[in-house]
């Protein structure tokens, strides 16, 4: 008698039946496993380095180039950057990037909708990391995919502009239930639109309840500062205890002379 | 539709298992979505059926277990089925639910020959 089906084999088939001498193989795997060892090689990588690594993710139009260009623009001189830029097509994000100054790399998706570590991994060939404190990955403009996927980086940052609605943490629950930080964006255009911060944070912290929030405009510049602290204290956190002993080195020898 | 990319994973880990055996071609498999997993389990049947094309797995069954999301509640303790992520229990509407089970995306057996 089929297994499957219950008919005897005698009768007609309307369906397939698996060969007879099929061995089951209990396989257990994790299907993102494979992007996870990756993910895990890049962290470990990047902290040997002492780089504090993020990975910003929105919807497109958040403002995700914007915020870095002024980031890039106003700590150039305290942090050292290099950017990895995510888009479907085209290098209009790593040309922009790279008029600040800073070293920025595009990776060009084509099909795909989302950055993975093995990417990554390769995407950071082009940047000369021991002369890096801060590594940006911009992902792909899209609140679904990217929140599957584990690049190696210290903490997810998703963006939210206030031109999208307060309820898009609980409409694409996953991103927000991913990021450790969410920048609520264009902040100077309050003032215009029907947009209650507070009930957007409440929303996020349903999907979140540990997640950080800063609100700022990286046009006007109001609430960047915190940002930069933000920044700043990720930075010293993941800086190489040697790195920093080198520096402690030097001012001590600059006291003795 | 990241699940054409879940999609490869899945054929990708299903064929080194099998070539490990030895086995000429992959009968069935079975593969765990959970509800919270961000995986359409629609998607994932959709790509199966292109992305088989010429491997291994080529008309194999795909037998699709889908995972409830479910948690339970640190304040007053009860358990609920949830279907997406949310930390407020039903009951007690506090924000203290843990997640036990959903996130779940994994290849658990198959049948080879």
């Amino acid at each position: 008698m089929c297994n499957e089906c219950g008919c005897s084999p005698a009768e007609s088939h309307h369906h397939d039946h698996p060969e007879e001498g099929g061995k089951t193989l209990r396989i257990e795997e994790d299907i993102l496993g494979k992007n996870n060892r990756l993910a895990e090689r890049n962290r470990s990588f990047f902290a040997e380095k002492g780089l504090f690594v993020l990975n910003l993710v929105s919807a497109p139009g958040s403002g995700k180039t914007t915020i870095l260009e002024r980031t890039l623009a106003d700590l150039g001189e305290r942090h050292r950057f290099a950017v990895l830029e995510g888009d479907q097509q085209t290098s209009n994000d790593a040309d922009r990037i790279a008029a600040t100054g800073a070293p920025a790399h595009q990776i060009n998706t084509g099909a795909g909708c989302h950055l993975d570590a093995h990417m990554v991994g390769h995407g950071v060939e082009h940047f000369d990391l021991d002369a890096t404190d801060i590594l940006m990955i911009e992902n792909v403009g899209n609140l679904v995919c990217p929140a599957s996927f584990d690049l190696g980086e210290d903490h997810k940052v998703a963006v939210l502009s206030i031109t999208e609605g307060e309820d898009k943490p609980v409409k694409y629950p996953h991103m927000f239930h991913a990021a450790d930080l969410m920048i609520i964006n264009k902040i100077d255009l309050l003032p215009y639109l029907r947009f209650d911060v507070e009930k957007c944070k409440a929303f996020a912290r349903q999907v979140n309840p540990k997640i950080e929030i800063l609100e700022l405009s990286c046009l006007s510049g109001e609430g960047m500062e915190a940002w930069y602290e933000w920044l700043g204290q990720g930075v010293k956190k993941k800086a190489v205890p040697s790195s920093t002993f080198k520096v402690e080195n030097q001012a001590t020898l600059n006291i003795e002379h | 539709m990241h699940e054409v990319g879940i999609t490869r994973s899945i054929i990708e880990i299903a064929e080194e298992n099998a070539r490990r055996e030895k086995a000429e071609k992959i009968l069935s498999l079975t593969v765990e979505i959970g509800g919270l997993s961000g995986v359409v389990p629609e998607a994932v049947e959709f790509a199966f059926e292109a992305c088989s094309k010429g491997t291994l797995l080529e008309g194999a069954e795909l037998r699709i277990d889908r995972i409830p999301g479910r948690a339970r509640c640190e304040e007053c303790e009860c358990e609920c089925d949830i279907d997406r992520y949310t930390y407020a229990c039903p009951t007690c509407e506090a924000f203290a639910l843990n997640i036990l089970q959903g996130e779940e995306l994994r290849l658990k057996e198959m049948e080879i020959d």
